[in-house]
């Protein structure tokens, strides 16, 4: 069994169980439409977006609906202990960190399909004017939130009062994926979009990814040994 | 250690003890006025709050893969001192910014970055307290994660906002200014060194403490 | 990786200032089926937990053979299965995909002769592709039992495997322990149905807050000695 099949097993397992409870998209994307509603409230004056609020709403929009989604799939792994038998698999821990993470990615990314066409018809945001750097913003800035968001959520699964510690550890970490999601989306949205500074915000994503996928690859293994 | 802390703590005391005197006979800054003299203690403990940051995130790196129980009691004792330094860096801050700027608060790059990062400690100290057995493993994540932050807090945060005055601040110091400067940061530096000495030592006795509790009960 | 003992030596584990285990020794070996008494929160379910080894020991050791947890690690996995109080199967997925995921989890040959076998010996062939939400305790735990033999582990650890058994389904469950350790399997079980692994055991210990001691011997039923000893 190497590597890379145990983690698309995992990962493919836990798009299976979503297949069939469909539990996990359906409330993060009810949440994340809700956030959209609560936001318009603050954000829209005189019935249009306030200047540079739509990246600010989309970017916060996915990072709350995917502490959603993060904490019901391990709340799921945890229902049965079935985290447990994961760890007792003969493979290396890492893999099935690398699993789950392609599994909340995934799932992420689906929510992301419908929150951002919602985005751009709610807000009147050209978000695909770029389409490129559009989608390069979204899957470096997701991969950065899932990585952080699974070691976290997976650690804090056997925790107490893991409902209430998940956000307050994954906000502060990822706050550089906050940032630079909302300023390279807000550069795309400008009249004449500034793409050299956009391209600076993706670049510190991708170094973001990067640096973080390898600790948690590093970390996961000692942290989840009680 | 046991040695060395009497050494360091007169010397500390000694450098606190006349370092007033030095700001006090430090050039007057024309604009910002007396005002400005809050930067030697302000800048002083930033400094010294991210030596901190990385010293947690170096100790839990240690515990984690080597897994060193006193690696831990380190860890554990520089995040306590990293969200103390942090609150006074917050509170000297925008005590200096109310005169500068005009305003308590500004959401400025380094004032940001300081928030995001006391944050970070704050939940490594969160989870310490409320994440039952077995946190430390996990709260050593959060510290070497925290560390490994700083670079991209810094340099995000940079890039959007930008109204501090600048690190090249410190290299153009007036020379007049530098000495006084150097002079309480040294004195941080030594007080930090003296703290989280103390406060590992009280960690280690309170797990000598928890074994013995144990050994009772058996 | 291979082994034909597990010995524990002096293993403590606590939780803050909570001993769950202290200073517990003992061993066994190939072929034999031992069983862990005790109330509940007396460190039945900690000892098996460093058994298995999710959990760690404070201090003491856990050899298998010769190898620890930590120099055995993936290997060293392969070769224990483990029946949780939890069951470890996910309940959106049928008994078949849970069983195909292990496998193949576990990187074993002919997945799906094992699956069907298995599937057959849990009695749930003709359930085999409903959600395990939808089965009873009964079931569910004769599923849980498959999981944890499909990969044929050397050490097989079961934590209350009797729970929510029907009759059948029990005697069944013995005939399969019995079936292992003919052929050199190390059974290690926590219980509270004496009755029902009387003739199955060759050694029982009893936990009492986290000390471990042998059932003494003496005339008298499993839960006759276990009373007498417990009660003195």
């Amino acid at each position: 069994m190497t590597f890379l099949s145990t983690a698309t097993l995992v990962a493919r397992k836990d798009l299976l169980v979503e297949a069939r409870s469909r539990e996990v998209i359906y409330t993060s994307l009810l949440f994340a439409i809700s956030c959209m509603l609560v936001f318009a409230f603050g954000l829209v004056k005189e019935g249009r977006v306030i200047a540079d609020a739509a990246g600010a709403i989309l970017w916060i929009t996915i990072a709350f609906a995917g502490t959603l989604a993060l904490s019901r799939i391990f709340d799921r792994e945890r229902q049965n202990e079935t985290l447990r038998a994961l760890l007792l698999a003969p493979t290396p821990r890492a893999a099935i960190y690398v699993g789950k993470f392609a599994g909340v990615l995934g799932l992420l990314l689906l929510v992301e399909g419908i929150v951002v066409p919602l985005v751009v018809l709610m807000f009147d945001a050209q978000l695909f004017r770029h389409t490129g750097w559009m989608l390069g913003l979204l899957l470096a800035g997701s991969a950065g939130y899932a990585a952080v968001g699974t070691l976290f959520a997976a650690m804090l699964a056997r925790s107490r009062s893991r409902g209430a510690l998940l956000p307050v550890l994954l906000y502060p970490i990822t706050v550089p994926v906050i940032i630079g999601g909302v300023r390279g989306t807000a550069a795309l949205l400008q009249p004449e979009a500034d793409l050299v500074l956009a391209r600076a915000w993706l670049m510190m994503l991708i170094a973001f990814d990067a640096v973080f996928i390898t600790l948690s690859l590093w970390t996961f293994e000692p942290a989840m040994t009680e | 250690m046991r040695r060395l802390f009497p050494v360091l703590l007169v010397l500390c005391m000694a450098l606190f003890a006349y370092a007033p005197f030095l700001i006090l006979n430090a050039p007057y800054e024309s604009t910002m006025g007396l005002v400005q003299k809050i930067f030697y203690f302000h800048v002083s403990t930033a400094i010294t709050m991210f030596v901190s940051a990385f010293t947690c995130g170096i100790a839990s790196a240690i515990f984690l893969f080597g897994r060193r129980p006193a690696a831990d009691r380190v860890g554990f004792a520089a995040a306590e001192l990293t969200v103390l330094l942090g609150l006074v860096v917050l509170i000297s801050g925008p005590l200096w910014a109310r005169k500068a700027w005009g305003l308590w608060w500004q959401w400025d790059a380094r004032l940001t970055s300081t928030l995001v990062m006391w944050l970070v400690f704050q939940a490594y100290l969160l989870l310490r307290r409320f994440g039952g057995p077995g946190s430390e493993k996990l709260a050593a994540a959060v510290g070497l994660f925290g560390a490994a932050l700083v670079p991209f807090v810094y340099w995000s945060v940079n890039m959007w906002r930008t109204v501090h005055p600048t690190t090249n601040v410190v290299p153009t110091l007036d020379a007049s200014m530098r000495g006084p400067f150097l002079w309480c940061v040294a004195a941080f530096l030594c007080l930090y060194v003296l703290l989280l000495a103390a406060r590992t030592e009280l960690e280690k006795r309170r797990a000598r403490l928890d074994e013995l509790y144990l050994a009772l009960e058996d | 990786m291979d082994f034909t003992s597990l010995t524990f030596s002096n293993v403590s584990r606590h939780f803050g200032r909570r001993r769950a285990l202290s200073s517990v020794s003992f061993a066994v070996h190939a072929g034999q089926v031992v069983a862990l008494l005790g109330a509940n929160g007396s460190g039945k379910s900690t000892l098996l937990s460093i058994a298995a080894t999710l959990l760690e020991a404070s201090s003491g050791e856990v050899r298998y053979g010769e190898v620890t947890a930590r120099g055995g690690g993936a290997s060293l996995r392969r070769a224990i299965g483990v029946l949780g109080h939890d069951l470890y199967v996910y309940p959106e997925l049928s008994a078949a995909q849970n069983l195909r995921f292990f496998g193949h989890l576990y990187g074993l040959d002919k997945v799906e002769h094992r699956v069907a076998a298995a599937l057959a010996a849990a009695a749930l062939a003709d359930r085999a592709d409903d959600p395990v939400s939808t089965y009873s305790r009964g079931m569910r735990q004769r599923l849980a039992l498959e999981r944890a033999l499909l990969h044929e582990p050397r050490l097989l650890l079961l934590d209350e495997p009797f729970t929510g058994l029907d009759d059948p389904s029990s005697l069944a469950l013995r005939g399969r322990l019995a079936h292992l350790r003919e052929r050199g399997g190390i059974v290690l079980l926590t219980t509270h149905e004496l009755e029902a692994i009387e003739a199955l055991v060759d050694a029982a210990y009893v936990l009492v807050r986290g000390r471990v001691q042998p059932l003494i011997n003496g005339v008298g039923s499993l839960r006759e000695r276990y009373r007498r000893q417990v009660e003195a």
